[in-house]
């Protein structure tokens, strides 16, 4: 409760808020507005914006409308986003939290394999699973997950690690109680917040990934992607930037307002660092 | 004599927000040369605060309303920043509580102390090294010449405040602010650091303002002594005078929480022991795969104890002489290497950890810090009903038992409902003992209960151990390092060193005929040991 | 001495991780869709058992996968990382040919991000909680948000196409047949815009980390030993903050440089660079599989190879870390 009035005290929280909640609104609305394939066919290509009333942003090099791709991209980045980050946050607070926990051999061996994948470069692991499995929706997804999720288990491990020699922590274990509900119930709300501040990283880069992927091509072709749009407008890029300037600012403002609502969780978690 | 440093009627003002509206409230002092003057007061008191003021270092927010600070006739309140950065430094010397976080990790001792010649005069590098050479030969650093090179993190705690001391001393100020320089010290080298700050003032002449809570520190070095109580000074005298005859109620009430170094008559206690440590050893292995990088500390090496039933067994020492591992190891939150740990007929050392769990209730722990001991996210009630509710209990009869137990332990028992952080120091040590008596344990190991508390808190948790061991019949497992509370609480005592216990006999025994040479330095180490504590019938009820 | 023994230690401690990379990779292949010889069948456009066979023989497919691993963890031991079948020579060849630009590109994107970031993170910090360092986190925040090849796609049409004060793309002019100094002026006025690209990201991250550290590090005691001692603010920051709060800054850069590998992916297909990245992205697309794992083996040898150097800097940094 403290935390959530702490929050909409913060300026960045709210900037971020608002923000987030337009995206929000765009994707909900999307089918709404735009019930036609945002894919499909709808006018003389290469509209520029504001030309053809239909037309907000006008149409790209297909012929395809922009807003209704810009609509129907805000659904498919904010999913990406926040089932990747599920995964990846799951997968993290679990190695992470064993990890720091018990650790000896257990915390070296999984150390080892997060050091393993935090060797290999993200988005070329990305390119090679979407290579080996395909570039389907899903896949995408759960590959941005399977390659985000180092950081939130060195970073869970960190805090256990800290917390785990606290005191509270072992009078919880001089009363007899079980690891796992240690672990869980007694060390993990403590550890939480600042992997929740981080998750908000990770949601950012998923979305950055995604687009990244995308604008090469190698994401789903079936789906609306803003990163598709732009690389369409690569072709027509001295001519007709618009077509890759627009999905790049909403691109831009939902990473930003993801980034803005995390730090102001974090100022509204860690109000002593604020002060100062 | 002229007093070198004297504040006039300081007020010091809090931002809006704080528990009270002013962090010094019209104080006043005179710090005479050649001569200390220990401000000695309770956390919160605003002792530290007085140090920032002089200096002009206060934090962020904090201001001086009114008043003067005058060092040697000038006011410092008036001072611009550059004029009182000349005056820091070299004509007020600091020291700080803890030498380690004090001084700069990254660079040499010597630097660090040469920059004060850079920082304030004009003197050549060769100059200034031979210079650094003579302080840090001064303050008695064994190998000088290595020392200067040193870094923080390779020097010993008591090498660093001596360092620090150097350091402080370079310029020969006229006036030395110590705020709490041996706090953060074991007793031997407390003892040994109080006798150079002695000497060294002593030698050069330097008014000394020494800021402590310890009333044991102030009997041994004190000049004249200022009692301070939230931001104001209520007493202010000789110390002799103060320490023997206060005057005000809260110096009276101070003094009389001072534990003596008299343990009282002994009480009866069985023979039959509930607890036998026999053969107890644990050792730490750290580093790599190579033989050479590989550290060995033997923490605990074949201890052998034994606590009577109904009795408490004191065990003492300093920083790093296994005292907390052996407690850890009994409760088993360390596996000891070898060894056994018989509770009644059962080798706690030797059952799994899944056994172990269910023995807990037998033998439970009190910790130190009343802060990091109780997850903040549970409240209080909840805490102590945990145990019973894990060995099996009802959680409705188990929340009826904490508040039974609260009124016992001297809490309020409608405030089971509250977070850890809304209680103080002393209560929540008191939640943290409820927890440990809720699975009526037959045996409680003490690891610094009240090593974390002011004076006057840790008195009345003293009272409250003694008071509930000789109610609940409880045989009690007491670590700490002060020979003064050991003295109070103690039935037997061991003293460790090095992971082995050097000594070990009745508290009677121990204090009045040490028989092993480290008992021997350590009694002799312990501040104002030849101070007996007047005690005062009027200030142990104020007290209570 | 301290510092080489404690940097060969942490060397020695990445092989296990190094493994765990080529097991990785090994059990990716052997889960993409048919093999080598499924590969060349259908290029062929089929062929008879025997011959599949003997093709299997011949690739070393016949025996169990647990021989395979073994032999393919030798052979990358040995960095022969195999054949690639579009460009017709040895992978080990296509990679050291793309491998400069990608170096080049890192380095100067690395040190523009630290040099940058440092500075500004210094900069919010001292005025912390006022207009410039609003100002300052803000700037870094949209940077932070900003996707890079879209960052690089604006600026080609600001000032390559607009403008016309920057090349549009490549290394360095073709055929222009500069030398010397001229060439490495060419090469420069190319890289200037993909170096902003890719660091973007970079520095807002180390503007961040840097204005964290030293907003932590000031409110450490030494700090007011510092003060106590009569140095001016500005010493106190330059002779007792400033390493200390550089120890994160450092680590970091340990920490992104895979991060900034894969970010040139993306950088080197906006720019056209013949570099590593674009390599892995063509790798992709032509589903030259052999090229792109040894393109992530390649990666990963340089990401431990830049954590080696990271360990050498940090304990000449903090004497606390020991050998």
């Amino acid at each position: 409760m403290e935390t959530v009035k702490r929050l909409a005290r913060s300026p960045t929280a709210v900037v971020g808020l608002i923000l987030l909640a337009l995206v929000i609104g765009m994707a909900l609305s999307a089918p709404v507005l735009f019930p036609k394939d945002p894919l499909g066919l709808a006018g003389r290509p290469l509209q520029w914006p504001l030309a053809n009333a239909r037309f907000w942003f006008g149409t790209d090099t297909t012929g395809r409308d922009i807003a209704a791709q810009i609509f129907h991209g805000a659904r498919v980045s904010l999913l990406i986003g926040i089932v990747a980050t599920l995964l990846a946050i799951t997968i993290g607070i679990v190695i992470g939290a064993v990890a720091g926990y018990y650790g000896g051999i257990i915390d070296d061996v999984l150390m080892r394999v997060t050091e393993a994948f935090q060797t290999l470069p993200n988005f070329l692991l990305l390119l090679v699973l979407v290579a080996v499995f395909g570039s389907d929706i899903k896949t995408v997804t759960i590959a941005i997950g399977l390659v985000s999720w180092p950081a939130a288990a060195r970073l869970t491990r960190a805090e256990f690690l800290t917390l785990r020699s606290r005191e509270f922590v072992q009078a919880c274990r001089t009363l007899g109680m079980r690891d796992a509900q240690i672990i869980f119930r007694e060390i993990l709300p403590n550890a939480l917040p600042p992997v929740i501040v981080y998750a908000s990283v990770i949601m950012a880069v998923a979305i950055l990934l995604e687009s990244a992927l995308a604008f090469l091509n190698l994401s789903d072709p079936n789906v609306p992607s803003w990163g598709n749009l732009i690389g369409t407008g690569r072709s027509v890029l001295r001519t007709q930037w618009y077509v890759s300037a627009i999905p790049g600012v909403a691109i831009l403002l939902t990473v930003l307002s993801v980034s803005l609502v995390g730090q102001g969780l974090n100022d509204a978690l860690n109000p002593r660092l604020k002060r100062r | 004599m002229r007093a070198v440093l004297s504040i006039r009627n300081l007020t010091v003002a809090l931002p809006a927000g704080a528990d009270r509206p002013h962090a010094l409230e019209d104080v006043s002092l005179d710090l005479k040369a050649d001569e200390i003057l220990c401000v000695v007061g309770e956390s919160g008191s605003g002792k530290s605060m007085t140090a920032g003021a002089i200096l002009g270092l206060l934090p962020e927010g904090v201001s001086a309303q009114s008043g003067e600070i005058l060092l040697e006739g000038e006011d410092l309140l008036r001072f611009s920043d550059a004029d009182m950065r000349m005056i820091r430094g070299a004509r007020i010397g600091m020291i700080f509580q803890e030498p380690m976080t004090a001084l700069n990790p990254l660079r040499t001792i010597g630097d660090q102390i040469a920059e004060m010649f850079r920082t304030h005069t004009d003197l050549g590098s060769s100059e200034i090294m031979k210079r650094v050479l003579d302080l840090l030969r001064d303050v008695h650093i064994p190998d000088p010449e290595s020392a200067r090179r040193a870094y923080p993190h390779e020097l010993s705690g008591g090498q660093r405040q001596r360092a620090m001391i150097a350091m402080a001393l370079a310029l020969e100020p006229r006036v030395l602010i110590a705020d709490e320089p041996t706090t953060a010290l074991d007793v031997t080298t407390q003892a040994q650091i109080l006798k150079l700050i002695r000497e060294l003032q002593q030698r050069k002449g330097t008014a000394v303002l020494f800021i402590t809570h310890d009333f044991g520190v102030v009997a041994e070095i004190a000049d004249r002594v200022a009692v301070m109580q939230s931001g104001r000074v209520v007493e202010e005298g000789r110390a002799d005078e103060i320490l023997n005859r206060p005057q005000h109620p809260y110096t009276k009430a101070l003094i009389a929480a001072v534990p003596p170094l008299v343990p009282p008559a002994p009480q009866v206690v069985a023979s039959e022991p509930i607890l036998r440590i026999e053969h107890v050893s644990k050792t730490y292995r750290k580093g790599g795969l190579l033989a050479r990088n590989r550290r060995v500390t033997h923490a605990v090496q074949d201890a052998n104890l034994v606590l009577p039933r109904g009795g408490t067994l004191g065990i003492v020492g300093e920083s790093g002489s296994g005292k907390s591992t052996l407690a850890r190891c009994i409760v088993r939150l360390l596996d000891p290497d070898t060894g056994s740990i018989r509770l009644g007929d059962t080798d706690l050392a030797s059952l799994s950890r899944k056994e172990m769990r269910s023995e807990t209730r037998r033998i439970q722990m009190v910790f130190q810090d009343p802060f990091a001991s109780l997850n903040p996210r549970r409240r209080a009630g909840e805490l102590v009903a945990q145990g019973p509710i894990i060995h099996g209990e009802a959680p409705s009869k188990a929340y009826a038992k904490a508040k039974e137990l609260f009124a016992l332990v001297g809490l309020d028992p409608s405030a089971t409902e509250r977070y850890p952080h809304e209680f103080s120091g002393g209560q929540r040590q008191r939640i943290g003992l409820a927890r440990a008596l809720a699975l009526e344990p037959e045996v409680l190991v003490a690891d610094e209960p009240v090593s974390a508390l002011d004076v006057s808190v840790q008195a009345q948790v003293l009272r409250l151990l003694a008071d509930l061991r000789s109610r609940l019949g409880l045989s009690m497992v007491f670590i700490t390092h002060d020979l003064r509370v050991a003295a109070q609480i103690c039935d037997r005592i061991a003293v460790m060193k090095s992971g082995g216990v050097v000594e070990e006999g009745t508290t009677a025994e121990v204090f009045a005929a040490p028989r092993h040479p480290y008992t021997q330095a350590l009694l002799a180490s312990v501040p104002g040991r030849d101070w007996m504590p007047p005690v005062q019938a009027d200030a142990l009820l104020a007290a209570s | 001495m301290r510092v080489l023994l404690l940097a060969l230690r942490r060397l020695a401690a990445s092989l296990p991780t190094l493994l765990i990379v080529l097991i990785g990779l090994f059990l990716l292949l052997q889960l993409a869709p048919g093999d080598t010889v499924d590969a060349l069948v259908a290029q062929i456009g089929g062929g008879d058992p025997r011959m599949i066979e003997e093709l299997r023989r011949y690739y070393g497919l016949d025996v169990s996968v647990a021989v395979q691993l073994g032999r393919y963890v030798w052979r990358l031991l040995q960095l022969d990382l195999g054949f690639s079948a579009i460009y017709g020579k040895p992978v080990a060849d296509v990679i050291l040919e793309r491998l400069p630009t990608t170096l080049l590109l890192m380095g100067s994107a690395l040190s523009f991000a630290f040099a940058a970031g440092m500075a500004l993170g210094v900069l919010a910090a001292q005025r912390v909680n006022r207009w410039p360092d609003t100002l300052i986190s803000t700037l870094g925040l949209i940077f932070y948000a900003t996707p890079s090849f879209w960052f690089g796609l604006m600026g080609i049409v600001i000032f390559a196409v607009n403008l016309g004060w920057l090349p549009a793309g490549g290394i360095e002019e073709i055929g222009a047949g500069y030398t010397g100094f001229r060439r490495f002026l060419d090469i420069a006025w190319h890289l200037l815009l993909p170096t902003l690209t890719l660091a973007l990201i970079f520095l807002a991250t180390y503007l961040r980390i840097m204005r964290a550290s030293m907003l932590e590090v000031m409110n450490l005691e030494f700090v007011r030993t510092a003060r106590a001692k009569g140095l001016s603010p500005g010493r106190v920051i330059s002779a007792h903050v400033l390493r200390n709060a550089l120890l994160p800054m450092v680590t970091l850069i340990g920490l992104q440089a895979g991060t900034m590998l894969g970010g040139s992916v993306v950088v080197e297909s906006v720019f056209a660079l013949p570099g590593l990245g674009r390599l892995a992205y063509e790798s992709v697309v032509q589903r030259d599989l052999n090229t792109l794992l040894g393109i992530v083996f390649v990666s990963a040898l340089l990401v431990i190879v830049v954590n080696f150097l990271v360990d050498l800097l940090y304990a000449r940094l903090d004497p606390r870390i020991v050998g």
